[in-house]
């Protein structure tokens, strides 16, 4: 057969790697063509499902590791130091034992390669093995198989909680609605339910799916790792084109839920799957440190050079100054002796192995290894463990640990990073009405109180749940004083309980209803019974629109979810870091077990019986309490009502749809066909969804098109922010309402600045009514939109943007989005240690300044400049002129000036940012304390974190949340991710993982000047150590003829670097602690000291090494004094000369340890320890081994010899001397912060404490008296929302209060 | 408002500790990600926090100071009480008596050359007396130098003596025969006879008996150091197939035929030659003057003259030849820099404690107050 000549082969292979290439692939059922040979399969051109992960095979791993670790420059080095030494006429040693150091690093990092490899191999094994169901035509079932033997066009059945193996279209479900839950945490992290649902028109809603009835051609993009867009479309044998986005595609390893089982057609296997194209491993950035490091190395090298040369010449002119030839002149072995320029020539390169260590390139690895370390206590350390959603800090990148120690700017986001992104309902204004929840306002704050005081009352009068807002109370009195109770304890319990649900915090899920507005909904509920014309009544549709507009999940609670163990994602990104934690698990547990006397207090708070209970009232309460005297069927709302659980891709839905409920407008399940609502009345209405218009950040809204089920109306419910609304608002409400709809639009307004400035998000909602003609029109435009696969994205905003037209408007909501706690605390605490912190919002310039207020970003005396315009030219000249009344500001030589703050807006921002204004205004921003950016777009967000990074040449740190502060996290040196509420796409981009803001507190100023100074002053003790060492050798020279003799057998050379100094500094740079995290906590200046250069200063590289000249020379002219003119041989004379470095260079250490711990001793100890025993024994046992220096009982007769102790001791104190008395001198005369932090450190822990508050309150006076002036700087120019001037803000305030005592004394009542 | 919310999350925290207290007390059904509240990864160990400040270190300066100088006095006592005489023997002065053998004499010179240095002994020496023969300028410890050798052939390796090492060349083989011992250590090998004589007052002379055993390192003499073919006593057949070193005079085994034991490679003058000198000034034990028996001293002042039959050519490095006698104590040698060192540095260390103790007075005490954080 022609098919099976080499030649045909060869083509094939290459036309399926064009057609790979192609941008569009057309995909067919295999079935058709089962148990045919592989060359007529149409799909052989796609990869299999098989993944292989690993780098390496079997045979070639060893060249393969060796090319792929000869990559890196160093090693490079080592090697071409090697091979010099088998050059007869260089070699400074025996030439097989100077490939030891290189075959020694290569070895130990093929072998951490190789383990990784192997990890990463039984990985993909374990899921290549996977079982699996795959249709086969021939016995017409679903078999069981392996996940690698899954191919593009197969057809895989799915069953509940299984993981999905490759990238399925979704054809088919058990669901009846044609829909699918998934679950991505594998993916991406987010633990809420997602909706998939089957490419329409395709399956006939039979029980059973067909397979081999599928004769469609599946035309979909080249595969792309965008884990959220999707193009493609089936083409029927009748020519109709399906289009099929991302809500039809099943991701490999999501995991199904909630769904019996599913069918889905391979679309893209293995390694094109979008999960493993987003599978990318660990991040590596170069630290500032490293990068500081490297110019040093230079420095280094030229003094390998410098000290190269001066051998080299020396031994030209040694030779030239004999008078003929010595004995001791050895000649080649042809008796041909070089002449002295050649010796000389081929000296320099003897001196450059002889020297080689002063590179550092066991820095390399220590540093590696040091990070490690570092990392392992930062992702250990208890304060930065997030409790509730038991998420431990994660450090993603491994080698920028000492980048958190060095911060000056830190760029904030600001939902979900400083607020907790957990929407709480707190008020809305429905048809120009204000509606302010007060009960709910009284609600949240009480939930702030103690926990112990609520327990007292717990204990004290368990409630019981009959007292409670039964019907009849709640007619009656509606905000009694029970009812205060009630809803205080039930939160707490809830809470408690409900810990585990995300977005179901008692926070979200309750909304105490406002009285008026119950009211007002009663009234028009039995007004519209009366009359059944009255359907459109507006308040009912607000709540409609509130309960239908979104996209929220519901899903029933009745079958728990159950975790896969082990994500398979995770285990194939492995790193070296995990090994050593399991090690020091070990460890651990071993302390924990000595440690576990302490005394067990059972506080089990959690008593979920009663709490099931109560909340089972609650919601019946809701209900029937709403209904008025029309009855509900009672079962129903018994077994429905609390197994409903709310699943939301964002948090505002979540809290509106419960928002909803509490009115009795009750989300009851939504499927891509259809959304169910039972109204206050119990009455449920199944709206059929025409077609939902997604959000996006360019509209800034979204749409739910349904068909009222009564009316047969086509409605569109539309919602979003309000400046997005606002200019799409068309014909007013109703006939009725004619003359009011201009009013309605202008108090809402009013309404909605009023929530802006109290620092709640507001959401806009309309309607509209659609003719059946338009919608018609419409949707043919939008199903082309659907089926394009070019400019898909801009035409599907496009139509969606036809449709929202000419909206009614309803009203609006305020969602409270919370403080996270400490955020306040946290952001003065950055601030004092010389941090600027800038937020960059998407929200409103008064929501940001609102919140810049409450969490101390803004101070009262702060002088806020308000930076908006609406063109260039107002820009520039709104910048000039508050430059210089800045710089005015600045050379104030009072020092009362006040403090300077930046509010600017997005479209300012983006002219600020141009090339001609850029300096302009980082000139201006520098001199502000704080800037917030608001409206800002992600882009803007990573362009202004670049700006100041680049133009200030600062350490920036960008912390944020969401999707939309990728660019920013990737842009600054530092990313933090908080793994929130909104997904983990922050997290993924992220160098460092974060729950909370308030641990970015611990984390700067306890973890990041930690591991900044441990690692700078690691590497300075590196540099240190190997020049002090090296040295020894150098001065030798000038008594060996410059011949390149080593006085010190290499092996213990070699050991001496790797053995018996090597533990101490890495240790030192893993644990040392100059002052305890509580001082440093405390007084968060001392973070300053690490800021800009810090303590690894070009200063702090020359003290050490001339320090390090000054040793050398100590450790190599003592001893050498000493044996001068003795007998003492080569290697004898060596002997002391290592003992006394080692001494000196670990005693060395001990001057800079700042905290001894018991670890610290057994190390340092222990290094002595291990160089006295294998030298000793080495010794011992080499009788006739490496020569020349064949070290047999060297050492044992120096230590039978007083002068060897008399020696070490002296050479030792003196050596350390000066290093010494410079720090008792410094300590004394000029100690720095971080000494005066460590006398703190020793005081008792009350008394420091009374210290640092006393410190803080001298300080916070200093502060006052600035305060004392408050001067307001306004730019004049018009600034189009309402400028944020102090007074405003004041006045906010003041009206928060009066909402709060108002309610207290109701309280009171 | 603020106020009250921190209270709040000061008694959620406590509250959060208390949970994790208790869930790690029984049995921890769940398994968390918590992190492990031990002092070790919490990184709370008990520590102690030295700070080096004047007044902390005081005391180890005075200390310091106090111990290093009577250790510094009693070195220099003992090395001052240490007796050494030196003597040159190189003949590079027309006046010394070695001139013209120094003048005339190279490696391949067959017959030897003699000549006789007087000297006079000021004082007398007591107990055992050390006879070296020191050279100057001769780099003993030339990278090269220090590898041409091998040590398997020294110990007795039949087949390294047949086959020695590649770093004995040029050294390792002569006219296609093995060199044993191979290698320019071997090869350059001090090869000066020196003998002592009492000039008696009367002008007639004795012999001082020397003892030639007894130099060598007893584990180089026993261990390092051993003839091919074991005990055998017959050396030259041992040797057989083997050539001399080409400086050499005499094969290997002949190096002391009078003494099997101090023959060939365990000849205690070859071995102390092997144990290269770390600096190019350096000088080799030769000889043992043993104390005599009764009280008289091992050399009593007077007059000698030095017998040396002058083989060793120096000229070629301008180097230099002598012969050392020197008493020995525990510290070995004659050499007061290790003394002076330690009262030079006991007497620094005591005056920074004072200038320490000063600047404690002043400052310190300031540090140790009020202002501490600032």
């Amino acid at each position: 057969m022609g098919w099976n000549s080499p030649l045909a082969r060869l083509r094939d292979a290459l036309r399926g790697q064009r057609v790979r290439e192609r941008d569009i692939r057309k995909l067919v059922s295999n079935l058709p063509y089962e148990g045919l040979e592989k060359m007529k399969q149409p799909n052989r051109h796609f990869p299999g499902n098989a993944i292989k992960t690993t780098k390496y095979t079997l045979l070639f791993f060893i060249p393969m590791n060796l090319f792929e670790q000869f990559h890196r420059l160093a090693n490079i080095y080592f090697l071409g130091l090697a091979i010099l030494n088998f050059v007869p006429v260089v070699n400074a040693f025996q030439p097989e034992v100077a490939l030891i150091p290189i075959c020694v690093i290569l070895a130990l990092t093929a072998l951490k390669d190789g383990w990784e490899d192997f990890r990463r191999y039984q990985s993909d094994r374990k899921l290549n093995n996977t079982p699996c169901f795959i249709y086969c035509r021939k016995e017409q079932q679903f078999v069981e198989r392996r996940w690698k033997d899954v191919r593009v066009g197969d057809f895989v059945k799915v069953i509940c909680n299984e993981i999905i193996p490759a990238d399925l279209l979704l054809l088919h479900t058990s669901d009846p609605n044609g829909v699918c839950h998934i679950e991505t945490a594998n993916l991406d992290g987010e633990t809420n339910l997602k909706q998939r649902r089957v490419v329409p028109g395709l399956s006939t809603s039979t029980s059973e799916f067909e397979p081999e009835s599928f004769n469609g051609v599946v035309v979909c993009e080249r595969p792309n790792n965008n884990l959220n867009h999707f193009k493609c479309y089936v083409e029927k044998p009748d020519n109709v084109k399906v289009g099929i986005g991302i809500e039809s595609l099943l991701l490999r390893g999501c995991t199904v839920r909630n769904t019996d089982h599913t069918v889905g057609f391979v679309v893209y296997a293995g390694h094109e799957t979008k999960s493993m194209l987003n599978n990318n491993g660990p991040r590596y950035k170069r630290s500032k440190l490293e990068r500081k490091l490297n110019t040093d190395v230079i420095f280094c090298i030229i003094l390998l050079f410098a000290m190269c040369l001066v051998g080299a010449l020396g031994h030209f002119s040694w030779l030239q100054e004999l008078p003929s030839v010595p004995p001791y002149l050895v000649p080649d072995s042809h008796g041909h002796l070089d002449s002295p320029a050649l010796s000389g020539f081929y000296m320099f390169f003897t001196m450059i192995i002889l020297l080689q260590v002063l590179i550092p390139i066991s820095l390399y690895v220590s540093i590696e290894l040091v990070k490690i370390g570092q990392v392992f206590f930062i992702t250990n350390d208890i304060d930065l463990y997030d409790e509730e959603s038991d998420t431990p800090m994660q450090c993603r990148a491994l080698n920028i640990t000492e980048d958190l120690g060095q911060i000056q700017y830190i760029f904030s986001d600001k939902t979900g990073t400083l607020t907790e992104n957990k929407m709480v309902f707190r008020r809305c204004t429905v048809m120009g009405t204000e509606y302010p929840h007060c009960e709910n306002a009284v609600r949240l704050a009480v939930l702030d109180e103690p926990d112990s005081e609520e327990e007292v009352i717990f204990n004290q009068r368990p409630w019981p749940p009959q007292s409670r807002w039964t019907p009849d109370t709640e007619d009656a009195d509606p905000a009694g004083t029970p009812h205060y109770h009630g809803s205080r304890h039930r939160g707490k319990v809830a809470e408690s309980a409900q810990r585990d649900v995300a977005f179901s915090s008692p926070l979200e899920t309750e909304v105490v209803p406002d009285r008026k507005l119950l009211q007002q909904i009663r009234r028009t509920e039995s007004s519209s019974s009366s009359s059944s014309s009255g359907k459109t009544d507006p308040y009912l549709d607000f709540f409609l629109a509130l309960a239908i507009c979104n996209t929220v999940v519901v899903s029933t609670a009745t079958v728990r979810r159950q975790r896969e163990s082990g994500c398979p994602r995770s285990s194939q990104t492995s790193n070296p870091f995990e090994t050593f934690s399991h090690l020091v698990r070990k460890v651990g547990s071993f302390r924990q077990t000595i440690s576990s006397w302490r005394p067990m207090s059972n506080r089990s708070r959690t008593s979920s019986n009663c709490s099931v209970l109560e909340e089972d009232h609650f919601n019946s309460l809701a209900k029937t309490g709403n209904c008025g005297g029309r009855k509900s069927t009672g079962p129903q709302t018994q077994d429905t009502s609390p197994s409903l659980r709310y699943e939301a891709e964002s948090p505002d839905e979540a809290a509106l749809v419960h928002a909803a409920k509490a009115y009795g407008f009750t989300l009851l399940a939504r499927t891509p066909g259809s959304v169910t609502v039972r109204l206050p009345c119990g009455e449920e209405l199944v709206f059929e969804v025409l077609d939902t218009l997604a959000f996006d950040s360019h509209r800034k809204r979204m749409s739910v098109l349904v068909r009222h089920p009564v009316t047969s109306e086509l409605v569109l419910y539309t919602k979003g922010a309000d400046y997005a609304i606002m200019e799409l608002l068309g014909t007013p409400y109703a006939e009725q309402l004619k003359g009011k709809q201009k009013r309605i639009a202008a108090d809402t307004q009013r309404h909605l600045d009023c929530y802006a400035k109290e620092g709640l998000r507001t959401l806009c909602f309309t309607k509209k009514v659609l003719s059946e003609r338009a919608y018609k029109d419409w949707s043919v435009s939008r199903q082309g939109a659907l089926a394009a696969i070019d400019n898909r994205e801009k035409l599907i905003m496009d139509t969606a943007g036809l449709l929202e037209t000419n909206l009614t408007l309803l009203g609006a909501t305020g969602i409270e989005d919370r403080l996270q706690e400490s955020v306040p605390d946290t952001i003065v605490a950055l601030r004092e240690a010389g941090i600027q912190v800038w937020v960059l919002t998407g929200d409103k310039p008064e929501t940001a300044v609102n919140i810049g207020y409450a969490c101390r970003l803004l101070d009262e005396g702060d002088l806020v400049i308000n930076m908006s315009s609406k063109n260039k030219l107002m820009c520039v000249s709104i910048l000039d002129c508050t430059l210089e009344e800045v710089r005015r500001y600045g050379n104030d030589p009072t020092g009362l000036a006040p403090t300077i703050s930046l509010v600017i807006d997005g479209r300012t921002l983006a002219m600020a940012l141009e090339s001609d204004l850029v300096d302009r205004f980082v000139d201006l921003a520098r001199r502000c304390r704080s800037v917030l950016c608001c409206r800002v777009t992600p882009l803007q967000k990573s362009a202004v974190v670049k700006v100041i990074r680049e133009k200030l040449k600062v350490m920036t740190l960008a912390v944020g949340d969401g999707a939309n502060d990728v660019n920013m996290i990737q842009a600054a040196d530092v990313g933090i991710g908080i793994s929130g509420q909104e997904g983990m796409q922050a997290v993924m981009a992220s160098d460092f993982a974060i729950s909370r803001f308030k641990h970015l507190k611990k984390l700067l100023l306890v973890h990041g000047h930690w591991c900044y100074t441990r690692l700078a002053n690691m590497i300075i003790y590196f540099f240190y150590k190997n020049v002090a060492y090296v040295n020894l050798l150098f001065w030798y020279q000038f008594f060996c003829g410059f011949s390149g003799t080593a006085m010190i057998d290499y092996w213990l050379m070699i050991f001496f670097n790797l053995f018996f100094t090597s533990a101490p500094p890495i240790m030192f740079g893993i644990m040392d602690k100059d002052v305890s995290a509580e001082t440093l906590l405390g007084l968060p200046e001392l973070y300053r000291t690490g800021q800009g250069t810090g303590e690894y200063k070009f200063s702090t590289f020359w003290t050490a090494m001339l320090d390090a000249f000054y040793q050398s020379l100590v450790c190599f002219f003592i001893p050498y004094w000493v044996y001068e003119d003795s007998d003492i041989d080569v290697f004898t004379f060596g002997t002391p000369l290592n003992t006394v470095s080692l001494f000196t260079i670990l005693l060395h250490l001990s001057i800079e340890i700042k905290t001894w711990t018991v670890v610290h001793w057994v190390i340092m100890l222990g290094s002595v320890a291990v160089y006295f025993i294998v030298t000793l024994a080495y010794s011992a046992i080499c009788v006739t081994c490496n020569p020349p220096s064949n070290p047999y009982w060297i050492l044992q007769s120096q230590m039978a010899d007083p002068m060897f102790y008399l020696t070490c001791i002296i050479t030792t104190v003196l050596a350390l001397l000066p290093r010494y008395m410079f720090h008792v001198l410094r300590n004394t005369l000029a100690p720095s912060p971080l000494v005066r932090a460590r006398h703190l450190d020793r005081l008792d822990p009350s008394v420091r404490e009374q210290w640092i508050k006393e410190w803080k309150s001298f300080r916070g006076a200093g502060d006052l008296s600035k305060l004392t002036r408050s001067p307001t700087l306004e730019t004049t120019e018009d600034t189009s929302p309402a400028s944020p001037s102090p007074s405003d803000i004041t006045t906010a305030e003041i009206t928060l209060n009066v909402i709060t005592e108002s309610y207290q004394s109701t309280v009171q009542l | 408002i603020a106020a009250m919310m921190a209270s709040s999350y000061n008694a959620k925290e406590e509250d959060g500790h208390h949970s994790s207290g208790s869930s790690h007390g029984g049995a921890g059904a769940v398994k968390s990600k918590k992190p492990d509240n031990t002092a070790f990864k919490q990184q709370r160990l008990p520590a102690w926090q030295p700070i080096l400040t004047a007044g902390t270190v005081l005391p180890a300066f005075f200390v310091i100071g106090l111990i290093f100088i009577p250790i510094g006095i009693g070195l220099y006592v003992t090395s001052n009480n240490i007796k050494e005489f030196e003597i040159d023997y190189t003949g590079a002065e027309v006046s010394s008596p070695c001139f013209n053998c120094a003048k005339n004499f190279s490696w391949n010179s067959t017959t030897s050359c003699n000549c006789s240095v007087p000297f006079t002994l000021e004082q007398p020496f007591e107990s055992n007396v050390f006879m070296y023969y020191g050279l100057s300028n001769f780099y003993q410890n030339h990278r090269r130098y220090v590898k041409s050798r091998d040590d398997s052939q020294l110990n007795g390796d039949r087949s390294s003596l047949k086959n020695p090492s590649k770093e004995c060349e040029p050294y390792r083989t002569s006219d296609g025969l093995p060199i044993a011992p191979c290698g320019a250590i071997a090869n350059s090998l001090f090869n000066d006879t020196l003998e002592l004589y009492y000039i008696h007052s009367n002008g007639s002379s004795t012999a001082i008996p020397l003892v030639k055993k007894g130099i060598a390192w007893w584990t180089d003499k026993h261990v390092k150091f051993r003839n091919p073919g074991g005990s055998n006593n017959n050396l030259t057949a041992a040797f057989q197939g083997t050539t001399k070193p080409v400086n050499w005079r005499k094969p290997v085994y002949e190096l002391d035929p009078s003494d099997s034991d101090n023959n060939g490679f365990i000849n205690e003058d070859f071995i102390v030659w092997m144990r290269t000198a770390a600096l190019p000034t350096f000088r080799k034990l030769y000889r043992i003057i043993q104390k005599k028996p009764n009280m008289t001293p091992t050399l009593p002042s007077g007059k000698y003259l030095l017998e040396v039959t002058y083989n060793y050519p120096v000229h070629s490095f301008d180097g230099r030849k002598r012969m050392i006698l020197s008493t020995i104590s525990w510290m070995g040698g004659k050499n007061p820099f290790l003394g002076i060192a330690y009262i030079t540095v006991g007497s620094v260390c005591f005056f920074l404690g004072v200038v320490l103790l000063i600047i404690h007075h002043k400052y310190d005490n300031r540090n140790n107050s009020a202002d501490i954080p600032n």
